[in-house]
């Protein structure tokens, strides 16, 4: 039998049927839906008479829209809208018997922090979630990807979807990381190398010593942010750090049943051999603490640099990039570090665990953040912040002048309250810098926690090395 | 499905690189359960001022675009969210086909489910396109999917690919969960087998 790609293995084992053209009915084990991209497809299934075909694989938990301060309950929190869609998932979890977390339920949070949380998602299954940051969920070596509404339909009908395999990318991290360094600066680092266009068409297996000695969570940041190099997913292989997290989770396999998933999770991995379609190798050590300057995640670089020129670059991104630079009210030359800041968002899907939490608490204990300093923390789920409390962290960022948030996806899109206001610029640890991503004429720099820490301090981009 | 045989029509240029589905259909624009309607917010932040006055110079503004029925744009075109809402703004506003260098994976695949058709080019053909684009209303194209032909206001006549499943699809209007549930024995099937073998899924 030839060598077989991690990729190839999973997808081998989801294929319910081929047709004669190599377009497949991939059979999905997880699907999780939240409350923007799914009240038209509950809403298709009622119409044409069908029900959810597995409600037993499906979960759903409302997080897009959902306010982040105390006393939610109180609808006047939600504008009316907001009210109406986080409602429609109510209805349509209870009716249609999946699995729900409302967010009255502690367990409730941004999806892609719930399901790995809760033991939902686990090494070599299907994942998919209306969301593209569902490649978190790679990170266990789970084949996840994000689709759009009609494709949550499909598979709330038939529990699959009609695909077509991609090809294999193997994005390789040599070596070890220097201190300040973190797996957000990783991912970003990557898709500064490759565009975010380099991994279309391709599923991303991250390997290497530095993705080795990363934690689940630091994992699950790396293949969150594959979206962001266009993959359709990102994947690490299973190893003992993965099955150490995994165990224990309420909905992972107990006792024997455990023993009999752990003999199969140790076949998932790469065979020495296998065909990658491309390679992209970084080396661990060059890695340095990142910061996007623009509005495309790939305008990245390390956080000694200055802003660049738009005549740096070639073809479309020349315009791209004046406009990018223009709408970020920078000036060319201008040093990174000389970039003032006045908000500082912590959180989201990327970035929003409790070890994330403690490299923040890390750098601003018993320190105050910079006077007129909007900055907030907003925990991935009621869980992380729970334990955030339990640890003492919450007091720390509090003392520090952090505002201390509820669960939800906040301001990574600025669905909920939580928003920029024009012309305000904000070092975040979330996943895009588009135009108008935490607000209208909001600005954006993507960093990792340590470093939107250090901003809060110090009022600028800052090197979080300088603080170390 | 609305089916999708020959388009003739108006092209607009959109030549900016990385136009990501939060400048297709800003967030503020998702809160609805509807699939329709989004066509008035396409481009929303790039196309209106604060105060909902049009920018004169936003491409869709222009009189001799704002019936295009295709749209020409640079690289990496549906980059970002998964929102569907971003199809269904642009086949709301009535674009029916995209021309690019390269689409976002998810925004492709969303495209073929709402009777758009999205068309992958090399540079140097969607550059010929563009400039025909750019001619204004004159420049009407057309894009005969069942021929896989574009043909330019000059004549032009440009060749391109198409997943034969999803031309099959877009041609007849089909609807993907009547033609899986056809092969619901094959579902249940994988279902009692994978069972079997990985009972703790």
């Amino acid at each position: 039998m030839s060598p077989k790609t991690l990729y190839d293995k999973i997808w081998d084992a989801h294929v319910a049927h081929e047709a004669d053209d190599g377009t497949c009915l991939l059979y999905i084990d997880r699907h999780l839906v939240h409350e923007v991209t799914s009240p038209q497809a509950f809403e298709g299934l009622r119409m044409a008479g069908r029900k959810v075909r597995a409600p037993e694989k499906t979960i759903a938990v409302p997080d897009h829209n959902v306010p982040t301060t105390e006393g939610r309950d109180d609808p006047a929190q939600m504008t009316e809208e907001s009210r109406i869609q986080v409602a429609a998932l109510d209805t349509n979890a209870r009716e249609f018997g999946v699995h729900y977390y409302p967010v009255s339920d502690v367990r409730q949070g941004i999806v892609h922090i719930v399901g790995p949380e809760q033991g939902w998602t686990l090494p070599g299954m299907t994942v998919v979630c209306g969301d593209s940051h569902t490649a978190t969920h790679g990170a266990f070596g789970a084949l996840a990807h994000g689709i759009g509404t009609s494709e949550v339909e499909h598979v709330l009908a038939t529990q699959t979807l009609i695909q077509k395999k991609s090809l294999n990318m193997k994005v390789e991290i040599t070596g070890k990381l220097k201190p300040g360094v973190t797996a957000k600066d990783i991912t970003l680092a990557v898709i500064g190398e490759t565009g975010t266009a380099g991994g279309t068409g391709y599923v991303i297996e991250y390997c290497g010593e530095a993705i080795r000695d990363l934690s689940m969570e630091g994992r699950m940041t790396v293949c969150n942010m594959a979206i962001e190099g266009g993959a359709r997913a990102g994947l690490i292989a299973p190893d003992e750090t993965t099955f150490n997290y995994v165990k224990g989770r309420p909905h992972a396999p107990k006792a024997g049943a455990y023993e009999q998933a752990l003999e199969y999770w140790k076949t998932l991995y790469t065979d020495e051999g296998a065909h990658f379609d491309k390679v992209v190798t970084l080396k661990g050590e060059d890695i340095q603490p990142v910061v996007t300057w623009g509005t495309s995640p790939e305008d990245v670089l390390p956080i000694t640099g200055v802003v660049p020129h738009p005549e740096d670059f070639e073809g479309g991104k020349v315009d791209a990039a004046r406009r990018s630079i223009e709408y970020m009210g920078l000036t060319p030359g201008q040093k990174l570090t000389d970039i003032e800041i006045d908000t500082v968002f912590i959180g989201s899907c990327t970035n929003g665990r409790i070890e994330d939490f403690r490299a923040v608490a890390e750098v601003v204990k018993g320190k105050k953040i910079k006077e007129g300093m909007r900055a907030m923390i907003v925990p991935g789920s009621g869980l992380v912040r729970a334990q955030a409390e339990e640890e003492g962290l919450a007091d720390i960022f509090r003392e520090a002048g952090f505002e201390w948030r509820l669960a939800g996806c906040s301001m990574c899109l600025a669905m909920n309250p939580d928003q920029l206001s024009e012309g305000e610029r904000c070092a975040a640890t979330s996943n895009r810098n588009f135009e108008g991503r935490q607000g209208y004429k909001g600005r954006t720099h993507l960093v990792s926690p340590a470093m939107a820490a250090a901003a809060a301090l110090t009022g600028k981009l800052t090197d979080i090395r300088e603080l170390m | 499905m609305e089916k999708f045989e020959k388009l003739q029509g108006i092209a607009a240029p959109m030549p900016l690189v990385n136009i990501d589905t939060d400048m297709i259909i800003p967030k503020v624009f998702l809160k609805s359960i509807q699939r329709t309607g989004f066509g008035k917010n396409l481009f929303d932040e790039m196309r209106y001022n604060r105060d909902g006055t049009e920018i004169a110079d936003f491409v869709l503004n222009k009189p001799q675009y704002r019936e295009a029925s295709i749209l020409v744009a640079g690289d990496n075109f549906g980059c970002g969210s998964s929102r569907e809402h971003a199809p269904w703004a642009i086949a709301d506003f009535g674009i029916k086909c995209v021309i690019s260098t390269s689409f976002a994976d998810i925004f492709f695949n969303n495209c073929f489910k709402n009777g758009i058709l999205p068309i992958v080019l090399p540079q140097e053909q969607v550059d010929l396109l563009m400039k025909d684009a750019e001619k204004g209303a004159n420049a009407r194209m057309t894009v005969d999917l069942e021929a896989q032909e574009i043909t330019s206001s000059d004549g032009d006549v440009i060749a391109f690919e198409v997943d034969a499943f999803k031309k099959h699809c877009l041609l007849n209007g089909l609807d993907d969960i009547g033609l899986t549930m056809e092969k619901a024995a094959s579902i249940d099937a994988y279902e009692a087998k994978a069972g079997a073998e990985r009972p703790w899924v």
